[in-house]
């Protein structure tokens, strides 16, 4: 009896650190990737303003690429901190984790690490070489960045799409024997995954900078200067949105095959069965869909293309490895598919005044939709990670590692957890304040001195070391 | 072999964290020492515009020690984290603050949250080192056990363990020293390199006082490591000795070719003395060493392809970062627009690009070793 209580209050006291560890796995993660987004898009959306600077002497693109630069500089540190947090995490909120699988899935994070360097190596030279850098060599300089970035991003997603379709070495008592690099990267999940992350960075970088310029834009500064940066953001990503949903729905399609339960939770399919419906909405409580509304055959029909197609239910694995709280997962995948076809509609709609009128919309609902675009992207993406992260539980590792098994066995991730809330609130509060003081100090200097495009450009601001005071 | 030649490459990764992260360390330490608003102008300016182009690429030095430590040898990185988690939660907490502090005082235009933002970034450039050396310490004295289950606050706490600490700080202090002496006879600014001058030798003397105190713990804490380093890894502790004399006695005698480099080789000679000291162990007092720390041989292989690439590719990459920032083409704060340089051609810079020893020898060396590894590669 005294021993079944100890393992059980044990396995209380190990549970109580599985939940905070990733409480605070999911705050550091979700605040980092949004940095990441921009650090993986944002260098492309700056090379197209100073391409188009360049190329049609165009000196409003130009000022925008400039201004963006600095921008970037705040992102680009506060991205590479937090992104360094996450590393050290992996060791200590999740040591059994990397102890078991550290030589099979730090091979792609070896890689991504090759093009971190030369995505800091050459983002230091562009953002810094900006005055004595001539114009195309200068241009040159950033390529690398975004290709980089797209690279250094496809890596670490080959590392999470390696934990949701793990394969490519052989385990023998406990210990990992041979590695095979090539099928860890390229993994089953990496095919849907990649494109899907890249793309979603696109759009969240892309609509987020449309967003501050509709937002200036609602507020009556209909300048060039404020469409010519809606326009560098939005077109991008308006043009990726359509892809997006094409790469949304194989993965989800995929996900019905190789993670059935994950997909059952994102459908409620509680069990399996053909003529499956589709539900929109709804939270599913014991059994009932509360709210909600109810589409027949349409869950069968989107992953089969017939009524008549079977879908894997979550009754195929036993209660025990069932992911908690499925209407988080369903109602998160129906946000993000929704929020997608807004960013679409919102794009179409451009398109479409533009094939006819060639300018664009000039209804303010058009622009409010701009303006909330870029928070739109990031929920979107926000909540298809909390999919497919929520999605896998319990195992961190698919079938092979549960989450519990991963955490530390340390106590005091309540402590960290807390702390870590605190600062990263301080981080993004601050950075956010900062970027609105750049804006705000470039509209006064735009005040000051009317038409920047047109006119001389402002006094530069006093260089960086000497307005320091401590 | 394989093994070893990964935990070669782990030990060159942790040097050049050493040599370039170490001193953007150090530019905080002087930062925070540099006094008043006033007082402090000067100084900060310099230190300021000589970390700000490089710090991030120095820093993700740090990300890939962290990779290669647990690609290679997660048992040991695993038993790490584990038992050393409050010392680096701490250094963890304060990366965060130097990097956001640091990127933050920049671009902050009230001098009341500048100084936050500044003692943010300065305060823990001094806290981050210190927490480092606490781990490394717990490491070197065999505090941490391979099958740890539970955080010790004993492992790091050790007098061996905050002497290592101390000294990371005092190193970290001396290398930024050393370089931003340079910096300012770059600059011809005559009174910040005397300024520099005398701190990087009180560094230096401090420094080299908490080598020896830390040597001389090691007898007691772990006797293994302290006879090898007294013996077969002799000739690189006499080594950094003698390259810390030497930088004393170049400073002294106002020269400064080469400073720089012996500065930073006594730096490697160290973390070097420490490693052949350990070999082949990881973890002393535990059976762990580098070839059964938990990876297979294609992974430990797979790792070696990746650091040719890393040096074929990211060598001439620093290369040209450090020769860029060298001859001072790289500009803080001037992203902002210029009245002269729109979309014209700009001209060539006015000034002619002063010589850089460290960054034209780094330049001749990483071309060397870029060479080697592509005919290797054939």
């Amino acid at each position: 009896m005294t021993i079944v209580h100890g393992v059980t209050l044990l396995a209380a006291s190990h549970a109580s650190e599985v939940v905070p560890a990733r409480a605070q796995m999911a705050t550091t993660l979700g605040f980092h990737i949004i940095l990441a987004c921009l650090g993986i898009a944002f260098p492309t959306i700056v090379l197209i303003a100073e391409f188009i600077g360049l190329r049609r002497s165009n000196a409003v693109a130009m000022t925008l690429a400039r201004r963006w630069s600095q921008v970037m500089g705040v992102l680009v540190a506060v991205g590479a901190v937090t992104g360094t947090v996450l590393s050290f995490e992996l060791g200590l909120l999740w040591p059994g984790l990397m102890r078991r699988f550290g030589a099979v899935l730090g091979l792609p994070f070896g890689i991504e690490g090759l093009f971190f360097f030369l995505e800091a190596i050459f983002t230091a030279i562009y953002l810094y070489g900006w005055r004595r850098l001539p114009g195309w060599a200068h241009f040159w300089s950033g390529v690398p960045i975004a290709v980089s970035g797209i690279f250094g991003a496809m890596s670490v997603v080959a590392v999470n799409s390696w934990m949701n379709q793990p394969g490519g070495f052989t385990e023998r008592d406990g210990r990992i024997v041979s590695v095979n690099p090539w099928q860890v990267y390229f993994n089953h999940a990496a095919a849907y995954e990649m494109p899907h992350m890249i793309l979603a960075a696109y759009m969240v970088t892309g609509f987020l900078v449309a967003g501050v310029y509709a937002t200036g834009i609602l507020r009556g500064r209909r300048d060039p200067y404020h469409y010519t940066g809606f326009a560098i953001g939005f077109v991008p990503a308006a043009v990726l949105t359509p892809f997006q949903i094409v790469v949304g729905d194989t993965a989800a399609r995929a996900i019905a095959h190789d993670q059935p339960v994950k997909f059952a939770a994102m459908e409620y399919v509680p069990r399996t069965s053909s003529n499956v419906p589709e539900w929109l909405g709804g939270v599913y409580v014991d059994g009932h869909v509360y709210g909600g509304l109810r589409i027949p055959y349409m869950d069968s029909l989107l992953v089969g293309f017939r009524p008549s197609t079977r879908v894997t239910g979550w009754d195929i694995v036993p209660a025990a490895e069932r992911p908690p709280v499925v209407w988080l997962i369903h109602l998160c995948f129906d946000a993000m598919v929704a929020l997608g076809f807004l960013l679409l509609l919102t794009g179409l709609w451009a398109a479409y005044t533009w094939w006819r009128r060639r300018r664009l919309p000039a209804q303010r609902l058009f622009w409010l939709l701009g303006a909330v675009s870029g928070l739109a992207a990031i929920v979107a993406m926000e909540c298809g990670w909390v999919v497919t992260e929520v999605g896998r539980q319990p195992w961190v590792v698919y079938r092979l590692q549960t989450t519990a098994a991963a955490a530390t066995t340390n106590g005091g991730v309540l402590t960290s957890l807390s702390l870590i809330i605190v600062l990263y609130a301080v981080l993004g509060v601050a950075t956010i304040l900062i970027l609105r003081s750049l804006a705000s100090h470039w509209r006064r200097s735009d005040a000051e001195q009317p038409a920047v495009p047109y006119g001389p450009a402002p006094a530069p601001r006093d260089a960086g070391g000497i307005d320091i005071e401590v | 072999m394989i093994a070893a030649t990964v935990g070669a490459i782990l030990l060159a990764s942790v040097t050049l964290y050493a040599v370039l992260g170490g001193a953007d360390f150090g530019g905080g330490l002087w930062d925070l020492l540099a006094g008043t608003t006033r007082r402090g102008r000067a100084p900060r300016a310099l230190i300021d515009e000589s970390i700000t182009p490089v710090w991030e690429a120095n820093h993700v030095w740090l990300v890939f020690i962290l990779v290669i430590f647990w690609t290679a040898f997660p048992h040991a990185f695993a038993a790490v984290m584990t038992v050393a988690a409050l010392p680096l939660w701490l250094a963890v907490g304060g990366i965060v603050l130097r990097g956001a502090g640091f990127a933050f005082r920049k671009e902050m235009s009230r001098l009341g949250l500048q100084r936050a933002a500044g003692a943010a970034f300065a305060f823990s450039s001094l806290l981050t080192p210190f927490f480092m050396g606490t781990v490394i310490g717990a490491i070197a004295t065999g505090q941490v056990p391979a099958d740890a289950a539970h955080a010790s606050v004993r492992a790091w706490t050790s007098p061996t363990s905050l002497l290592t600490g101390f000294l990371f700080v005092a190193a970290c202090a001396y290398l930024a020293a050393v370089y931003l002496v340079g910096e300012a006879a770059r600059r011809a600014d005559q009174g910040l390199r005397t300024y520099f001058t005398r701190r990087a030798q009180a560094a230096a003397i401090i420094a080299g006082a908490l080598s020896l105190a830390t040597l001389a713990e090691l007898h007691s804490s772990n006797p293994v490591l302290y006879d090898r380093l007294t013996g077969r890894a002799l000739g690189l502790v006499v080594l950094a000795g003698v390259c810390g004399l030497a930088v004393l006695t170049l400073l002294t005698t106002g020269r400064r070719t080469g400073v720089r480099v012996i500065a930073a080789l006594g730096i490697a000679a160290v973390v070097w003395g420490w490693g052949v000291a350990q070999y082949p162990v990881l973890l002393p007092r535990t059976t762990l060493t580098l070839s059964n720390a938990g990876a297979p041989h294609t992974t430990l292989v797979a790792l070696v392809v990746l650091f040719v690439a890393v040096v074929v590719l990211i060598g001439p990459s620093f290369i040209l970062l450090f020769s860029l920032q060298g001859r001072r083409l790289l500009h803080a704060g001037e992203a902002a627009p210029l009245p002269d340089i729109h979309t014209q051609p700009r001209a060539a810079p006015p000034q002619p690009p002063t010589r850089h020893p460290l960054a034209n020898r780094l330049a001749v060396l990483g071309l060397v070793v870029a060479a080697v590894a592509r005919r290797r590669r054939r």
